[in-house]
């Protein structure tokens, strides 16, 4: 039963190299812990950065002029500034200056928390890229595709909904891949508001326990194992999405 | 009679359109009709959107009393040492954008050597510092680099400003060595079959040949990741270097906390970054359409 709890204790008895997390049950949780947060954090931003990428697109080829300002406005400005100042910006900034509740004990209490400003911020940040990306993709749906599509009857966004964006999808999924991949790194960003994510529970593990190079080395093999599970799944993805004849 | 303006090269004695307002509106010379202004942002609209918010915010803060100085009175009293703090940024990025370059170069190349081990290893360094977050790197250089190194009985201190460049150094390694990966591998194979028929050793061709056109395909990708770095050295606040983001939250903290003046600084930060990398991201696009090979 105890066999990896007992086999690292005997690695620190023999050899120094103290891995707490896998022996230590309350090391163990923060780690758990940790790793659910990061979890949590990349799937919701990976998804509303989807759709934030989606809708703005959409709304980039629109016919609206203002629309289209304010869009390429978005997307400059959060290409163009780095994502940590984004967090703090808006954690700090607009965070509070957002009306706050008081709790039970008389604490301030925001409406939004810091793991959710993470969510937003980093979402919006992505976002950004996504919105070019897809951009990019919807440039090279062929223009006789999107015709066919309106001789059909679609209105825009049908069109849009069920012919342009499949495409587009299929074609800018590498590109998108990388993006997703660098959002999920980019998530340890939200250590610096104190979000509770794997780096941090790894710190707060290191600093107590004295155990720098080896929870650092736990902490490399997480995020390598991370990033390696989310290309795979974007691969199988990709291949699921494939269509005979269209691409390589 | 020649006419100015469009069929004057026509054959002798063919047709007999001698006047401008006879000519057939296909026989017009081709005109570009002008496109529609398309609105784009320039570095002047950041500054001018920056100095509104600094407006707006400021007024409403003019009533507040004398005592307390407005959001922008804050930024203008600060600006000197909030701006050192951005230079130091910018030298971070830089230093670290050429140690990187150097060694990303290195192992682009090791990346190609035909020496399977090397090539494996090289490989799999590019892809394990590719893949790493950057704040897990930069943790990674910071705890595990001692703070001062003795050689031969010298002391070499490291301050933390130089770990966390090597920290950044080491992420800008490892993608300088895809791109330069993916520059050489552009080149047609035809180049190294001539190169090699003119009797031309492997270093030659490489350092000689090849990679002398891959500079020009290298450049877009290569300030990407400059604008990238550029960026990324505000992390280096994470762990206790205080460049711009440390000071911003000194100054804050110096002009009592005020929690509404975390907006306007931060902002300012923004606004600084906005200022130096939207150009870069400009320029690298402009280069990307020119030397666009398709």
């Amino acid at each position: 039963m105890d066999v990896i709890p007992d086999w690292f204790q005997r690695l620190y008895e023999t050899t120094g190299l103290n891995f707490t997390v896998f022996y230590d049950s309350y090391d163990f949780q923060r780690y758990l812990n940790g790793l659910k947060t990061t979890l949590y954090l990349g799937i919701s931003t990976i998804l509303v950065s989807l759709v934030i990428g989606a809708v703005g697109a959409l709304l980039q080829g629109g016919p609206s002029r203002i629309l289209r300002g304010l869009i390429n406005g978005y997307v400059v400005t959060f290409r163009n500034t780095p994502p940590l100042v984004q967090i703090f910006f808006f954690y700090f900034g607009l965070g509070t200056l957002l009306p706050a509740a008081q709790s039970a004990s008389g604490l301030r209490e925001p409406i939004l928390n810091n793991v959710q400003w993470a969510i937003i911020s980093l979402s919006l940040f992505a976002g950004a890229f996504n919105i070019e990306i897809f951009r990019s993709g919807i440039e090279a749906v062929p223009k006789t595709t999107v015709e066919a599509a309106e001789a059909l009857g679609y209105t825009r966004l049908k069109a849009y909904l069920f012919v342009i964006l499949p495409l587009a999808l299929r074609i800018c999924l590498p590109a998108l891949n990388n993006n997703l991949i660098n959002l999920l790194k980019t998530t340890t960003l939200a250590y610096a508001i104190a979000v509770p994510e794997t780096l941090y529970a790894v710190k707060q593990i290191w600093s107590e326990s004295q155990n720098v190079f080896e929870m650092m080395c736990v902490l490399l093999a997480t995020y390598g194992i991370l990033v390696g599970v989310l290309v795979w799944i974007m691969h199988r993805w990709e291949r699921a999405l494939h269509i005979p004849g269209y691409g390589r | 009679m020649r006419e100015k303006r469009s069929i004057s090269d026509r054959p002798e004695g063919w047709g007999e359109v001698p006047e401008a307002r006879h000519v057939l509106p296909v026989l017009h010379p081709f005109r570009v009709t002008p496109t529609r202004f398309a609105p784009r942002l320039r570095a002047r609209h950041g500054l001018l959107l920056g100095i509104c918010a600094a407006l707006v915010a400021s007024s409403a803060w003019a009533q507040a009393g004398a005592a307390m100085l407005s959001p922008l009175a804050v930024i203008v009293k600060w600006a000197p040492l909030l701006l050192t703090g951005f230079a130091f940024n910018i030298a971070i990025s830089l230093l670290a954008m050429l140690i990187g370059t150097v060694a990303g170069v290195g192992l682009g190349i090791a990346m190609l050597s035909e020496q399977p081990i090397l090539r494996r290893v090289a490989w799999g360094v590019t892809q394990f510092f590719r893949n790493a977050p950057w704040l897990v790197l930069l943790f990674f250089v910071m705890f595990l680099v001692p703070f001062q190194l003795t050689v031969l009985g010298i002391r070499i201190p490291l301050p933390d400003w130089v770990k966390a460049t090597f920290g950044f150094s080491l992420p800008v390694m490892a993608n300088v060595a895809e791109v330069v990966r993916g520059a050489v591998r552009s080149v047609p194979t035809t180049q190294w079959e001539a190169a090699e028929s003119l009797a031309f050793t492997r270093r030659q061709i490489l350092w000689r040949i090849i990679l002398p056109q891959c500079v020009k395909r290298m450049l877009p990708p290569w300030m990407n990741i400059y604008a990238l770095v550029a960026m990324a050295t505000v992390q280096a606040s994470i762990v206790g270097v205080s460049e711009m983001l440390t000071l911003t939250a000194q100054v804050h903290a110096a002009e009592g906390g005020r929690p509404e003046l975390f907006a306007p600084l931060y902002g300012f930060a923004l606004l600084c970054f906005f200022l130096y990398c939207y150009p870069i991201d400009r320029w690298t696009a402009r280069m990307e359409r020119r030397f666009q090979i398709r």
